[in-house]
């Protein structure tokens, strides 16, 4: 780790300030993946505007009956807040699932949105990466990636998103706003994430310099019906190998509205469009979930050691789409 | 009076539970492990390891390094101290791994090429990355799948690399029933909590290591040998050691130390990170395993073929001896063994909790379900039905033999009387449901040992002893045994350990550390109970007795002698995700003489709940291509979490060793025999599928798909 | 003009067992290394520094957290307490008591951690806050009992590896029983004091 300057910020206007577009800063918020990545040498800045002190850590309800997080909310609160249990339980279940009780106490809403992939060639500072070292190589395509991508990837990498509040957040149409030294922006959870194509280094659209300030959540009655399953390689603990957050609305057996999204998968927490769209006004039994799945993961493009998260996701979708049903019945 | 050497005699302290002696220190933290001894002056070394697999270095570009902050020297090939390898220490020739920075080859992926010390941890880390190495990289060989021509067999720590009696082939066409199967587990780390520390410094002349270590004797000898002192001239402390598991002895970062040490004239601290401890600390090698099975119709073992192949570094032969449980657990008319092992280009494996037995026990003992399978026979009626009379291979008569009596007592509490043996057939919600069982078994000895024992003016008494307490309440135990010994209150007795000036004695390994130092801590306290009783008064300075148990020790009958112990688990298993979890295991031991039955459960669950890691998580993946671990960290080296381990109970049956002045015989590590196999023979209750290979990973059961 | 040379150090002022401590960083110093190497309070732990064991887990404003992947400069002005700050003098804390009676540890490195985590969790859980094995998280559903499972899942942040999870769980419920005993006797003196003033 070299040395670098560290300065804290009041206000949002003055962390931009500081940071002053300078490419060698970053922003600390909670900095459980910031810090882990220095210590490793994946990151080296030259100076820190530490964040966490903003006053952005509130939760408070939009007119339009949706939710505004504020970026500095820890997971924690979020994951404890009775409006997101209430309104988008399948959130708070996807939050507490990710990490630790310590973990979650400290990192920050918008450090989660950019934290990095968890590829254990992009943390080994020894071994090539595209996403590290652009142009480098991608050792994990024909190394060990039995815990990578299958939708969505590039001949240049095939990393995937750990996050697990991500998973929920594009379920539910989030939508990421950010301040810049320009005035403020905006923009959709499925805009957020770059696609990967041959510039795995650039992972979302945010402006250089920008600082994200929250997330919305627009008014989504059908997310009260939700749920978020995921699967891992230890009971706890761990990242996600699949994980599936979905909310369903069924009235008289029919599919009125289903929101459903994929983690693990790919180089962003995946919406699954297709699946909705094919299930939207259809039968909501094992059969449909299942022709859903398929027809999302039909685009899957899976490496020697990890097809299995076809079959994973397929059958994570059936089993959650299902006790969603039950519940919505009972 | 005469020391007595057989049987068992009444006591108070031994066989009653007692928290641990050092317990409060460790709850409110005041207790030191290693890296946490102040000393003034104290600097701070940071291991460099190569990013090249197999080659030479060609440089090692100290310059600009030397200029940053702080900096106080680098040590490399090029000018660090020389070491001296030629030696046979306590546990034979050294892994040439640990003579740090003495040439320029590189044999493996993270082999230390410089060590960089400068006055703070912060500085040393920034300049051992900023050290730049030139190499020059010749192409590597790291593959271990199945065989490979360059195998070869080899003794293990245990005994012979091949034994065999009958014919084989004769025996196996002649058998109703037949299992031949592959089995294979997976490169595993010890990962202990606390990582490898020491501080070296010279004190008036002597070396003085402050070390997280297995044998504070043992590290001091190999260090003297290294560096050509006088052992006298070197101590080594150990007081709190945050566990060890095999992986805890002579390392680089203590050599690195002592060299740092030497060169600056100051305490130098050396700490390996976690991901160093990956390529430094040693490793269990992965292994392939083939067992041949045959039997008569009434499952009776005509044919028993078992061999292991392990891997090893290039630089130094360890063999992990996963066919040996065989030579004690069965018999047969036919019984062959073999432990075999290849060179690769990968860092050298070392003991790691079971050795040999922890994944040959997994091969075996699922093998012995599958015959049980093929022969329609309850898993536990078929082991009792092959209890052999004698050692398989020596010949020789078990010291005591309980198995048995563990599979009755463990079968009736944990319910396997009801068991429908049918695989496939219990649902609950999303869960399959199964339950296995499989046998234990670990050798059981004891090792020449010296302990002091003193009486004080004031009416208490000090024991010391060099021995090591890695968690296994070591300290704990010896105060019973010596308050015993001396038939006064435990409040009265305090045990001194983990310093080589206390004198020789067994390190913390092989589950022989707390016999060995029972049996010398009884022996001084006993001949101190006797002076004492001639004497009238005792003087300022005490009154002290040594003792030594080499003689009694060399006196014992050859028997076999072993613990044993049958493993019972249920697991759940989801086949539509593949997550496999752990309800329940019990474990009912025959393991000598229980010293503390709370510090003693905990040894034995333990081992149980590493059982559970091997089966479901651990595995280091290595890169042919590069060479090097994958995710060598805790998130990428997944050990078992609290969520993963279920109600995990342990008992014993009586079982006094009956050569033992206390009857020990030693628990540390039967408790992972067995564990493996029986959960997943386990998972093949449940779901009708056998996973041969470990981890039993989520996508392992997804891709086995579903059988029932 | 030159530019003023960043400044890689800073003066702060470490409130740590209730104790302040004003000390020069290097702003690359996490308070693990804060504590440990700066304010010989060595019994916060090491086991990875990357936050994936919990070994260092410490109370950072009522909140556990791990100090490895806290910085010591951003650290100022938080109330930090660690294993050596949960005792009344000779008094254990009941976490402690627990952790020592039934031998919730083997080797003990990663006992200090546990012991921070597993007060934070009891209070965590007399919050109302969920976990991940919460079978219904909506508020209306009221909070789930604090049962071996919950513990289990709550206490998974702190990887032991002498596995002593069994008795880990066991230490935490009774030291849980022993606060909601002593809420309860609160509650009771409180009710009692009630009808005392309405008599």
């Amino acid at each position: 780790m070299k040395e670098f300057g560290y300065e804290r910020a009041a206000d949002v206007s003055g962390a931009l300030a500081l940071l002053d577009g300078d490419p060698d800063a970053r922003f600390l918020g909670g900095g459980t993946n910031l810090v882990d990545l220095m210590k490793t040498g994946v990151e080296r800045p030259g100076r820190l505007v530490d964040v966490r002190e903003l006053p952005l850590d509130r939760i408070e309800a939009t007119e339009d009956g949706g939710l505004r997080i504020g970026a500095t909310v820890t997971n924690s609160d979020l994951a404890a807040h009775p409006d997101v249990r209430r309104s988008y339980p399948a959130l708070s279940q996807a939050v507490l699932a990710g990490a630790s009780g310590q973990l979650r106490n400290v990192a920050t809403v918008g450090g989660n949105l950019l934290q990095r992939t968890r590829c254990g060639y992009f943390a080994d500072v020894a071994a090539p990466c595209n996403k590290r070292v652009p142009g480098s190589g991608c050792p994990a395509i024909e190394g060990e990636h039995h815990n990578h991508a299958i939708l969505g990837a590039s001949d240049h990498c095939v990393a995937t998103h750990p996050s697990d509040l991500g998973v929920a957040l594009t379920a539910f149409g989030a939508v990421v706003s950010y301040e810049t030294p320009d005035g403020p922006g905006r923009l959709p959870f499925t805009e957020f994430y770059l696609p990967v194509g041959d510039t795995p280094h650039r992972e979302t659209a945010l402006p250089p310099g920008a600082l994200i300030t929250g997330v919305t959540l627009p008014a989504a009655p059908v997310a009260a019906n939700s749920r978020y399953r995921k699967v891992r390689e230890r009971a706890s603990y761990a990242f996600a190998i699949g994980s599936v957050a979905a909310a369903l609305d069924v009235r008289d057996g029919v599919v009125h509205e289903v929101r459903l999204a994929f983690g693990a998968v790919a180089s962003r927490p995946w919406r699954a469009h297709t699946a909705e769209q094919a299930l939207t006004g259809g039968p909501a039994d094992a059969g449909a979930f299942a022709a859903a799945a398929d027809a999302e993961l039909a685009a899957a493009r899976p490496l020697p050691h990890n097809a299995y998260k076809v079959t994973l996701t397929r059958n994570l979708v059936v089993a959650v789409l299902s006790e969603l049903a039950e519940e919505a019945t009972r | 009076m005469t020391t007595t050497t057989t049987g068992t005699r009444v006591t108070k302290a031994v066989g009653t539970a007692h928290a641990r002696v050092e317990g409060r220190d460790k709850v409110t933290g005041a207790a030191r492990y290693a890296g946490e001894v102040p000393f003034a002056g104290l600097a701070y070394g940071w291991m460099v390891l190569s990013t090249i697999t197999r080659g030479r270095v060609r440089s090692v570009e100290t310059g600009a390094v030397l200029e940053m902050p702080g900096v106080l020297t680098v040590l490399h090939h090029g000018n660090a101290p020389r070491v001296d390898i030629d030696y046979v220490g306590m546990l034979g020739v050294p892994d040439p791994t640990v003579a740090v920075f003495q040439h320029d080859r590189v044999p493996h992926a993270g082999w230390p090429v410089a060590l960089v010390v400068a006055e703070t941890s912060e500085q040393a880390r920034e300049a051992a990355e900023a050290l730049v190495v030139h190499y020059e990289e010749e192409p590597h060989d790291v593959t271990f799948a199945g065989e490979h021509p360059d195998a070869y067999t080899m003794p293990g720590p245990g005994g012979p690399a091949v034994t065999g009696k009958g014919d084989l082939e004769a025996e196996l066409a002649a058998s109703a029933v037949v299992v031949d199967a592959e089995y294979s587990t997976p490169e595993e780390h010890h990962n202990s909590m606390e990582p490898h520390a020491a501080t070296a410094l010279w004190d008036g002349g002597r070396l003085e290591v402050v070390d997280s270590n297995q044998g504070t004797v043992w590290v001091a000898n190999e260090l003297a040998n290294l560096f050509s002192l006088d052992p006298a001239s070197v101590r080594v402390r150990s007081e709190h050691v945050g566990g060890g598991f095999g992986s805890k002895g002579v390392r680089a970062h203590q050599v690195a130390a002592v060299m740092a040490a030497t060169v600056l004239s100051r305490p130098v601290r050396v700490v390996m990170t976690r991901r160093q401890l990956f390529s430094l600390a040693g490793h269990r090698s992965p292994t392939t395993q083939r067992v041949r099975l045959g039997a008569d119709a009434e499952g009776r073992l005509r044919a028993l073929e078992h061999s292991c192949l392990s891997r090893t570094s290039t630089v130094y032969e360890f063999i992990e001896s996963g066919a040996g449980v065989a030579r004690v657990m069965y018999d047969a008319p036919a019984h062959h063994t073999a432990n075999r092992v290849v060179r690769l280009d990968v860092p050298s494996p070392t003991y790691m909790r079971a050795p040999g037995e922890a994944p040959g026990s997994f091969a075996l003992e699922s093998a012995l379900d599958e015959l049980a399978e093929k022969c329609g026979i309850d898993p536990i009626e078929l082991r009792v039905r092959n209890e052999p009379e004698r050692g398989p291979v020596s010949g020789l008569p078990f010291s005591t033999r309980s198995l048995p009596a563990c599979f009755r007592e463990g079968a009736r509490r944990f319910g396997w009387a009801d068991r429908d043996p049918r695989p496939g057939l219990r649902r609950e919600g999303r869960w399959l449901l199964g339950t296995g069982t499989a046998a234990a078994s670990f050798g059981a000895g004891a090792m020449p040992s010296t302990a002091a024992a003193t009486a004080e003016a004031d009416g208490t008494f000090t024991v010391r002893i060099s021995a090591a307490d890695i968690g296994t309440g070591a300290r704990t135990a010896l105060t019973l045994v010596a308050a015993d010994a001396l038939q006064v209150p435990t409040d009265r007795v305090r045990v001194r350990i983990g310093d080589s000036d206390f004198g020789p004695a067994m390190i913390a390994g092989g589950s022989m550390g707390t016999r060995s130092w029972a049996w010398a801590v009884t022996a001084a306290a006993e001949e101190l109970r006797e002076r004492l009783a001639l004497s009238d008064g005792i003087p300022p300075e005490g009154i002290t007795v040594r003792s030594d148990t080499t003689e009694a020790l060399g006196a014992l009958a050859q028997t076999e002698r072993h613990s044993f112990g049958a493993q019972f688990a249920e697991v759940a298993v989801d086949v539509a995700t593949g997550e496999v979890r752990v309800r329940r295991m019990l474990g009912i031991f025959a393991a000598g003489r229980i010293v503390n039955p709370l510090t003693a459960r905990g040894q034995f669950t333990g081992g149980m709940i590493w059982g559970i890691s091997m089966a479901l998580h651990e595995e280091a993946v290595r890169d042919r291509n590069t060479g090097a671990l994958y995710g060598a960290d805790l998130a990428g080296y997944h050990v078992a979490t609290n969520a993963d381990v279920p109600l995990v109970e342990a008992d014993w049956v009586d079982d006094p060793d009956p050569d033992d002045p206390v009857g020990i015989k030693g628990i540390g590590e039967i408790g992972i025999v067995g564990a493996a196999a029986a959960i997943a023979n386990a998972v093949w209750h449940a779901t009708g599928v056998r996973h041969r290979s470990l981890p039993i990973r989520p996508d392992r059961v997804l891709t086995a798909g579903p059988h029932a | 003009m030159a530019p003023t040379p960043l400044s890689t150090h800073s003066a702060v002022t470490l409130n740590v067992n209730g104790e302040k401590h004003t000390l020069t960083v290097d702003h690359r110093t996490t308070l693990l290394d804060a504590l440990r190497e700066r304010l010989d309070l060595t019994g916060t732990k090491k086991g990875c520094d990357q936050g994936q064991c919990g070994a260092c887990t410490v109370l950072l404003d009522d909140r556990r957290a791990v100090a490895c992947l806290q910085l010591a400069v951003a650290a100022e002005g938080r109330e930090i307490v660690t294993v050596e700050g949960l005792a009344e003098g000779e008094q254990l804390h009941p976490v402690q008591q627990a952790f020592l009676d039934l031998d919730g540890y083997q080797c003990g490195y990663c006992t200090p951690g546990q012991i921070c985590s597993a007060v934070a969790v009891i209070e965590e859980h007399a919050a109302g806050w969920p976990s991940a094995v919460t079978d219904d998280v909506r508020p209306e559903a009221g909070p789930p009992p604090l049962t071996a499972e919950e513990i289990r899942e709550r206490m998974s942040g702190n990887l032991c590896r002498c596995g002593a999870y069994v008795s880990i769980v066991q230490a935490v419920e009774r030291a849980a029983g022993i606060r909601a005993q002593a809420a309860r006797t609160a509650e009771g003196a409180q009710t009692a004091k009630g009808r005392g003033a309405a008599a």
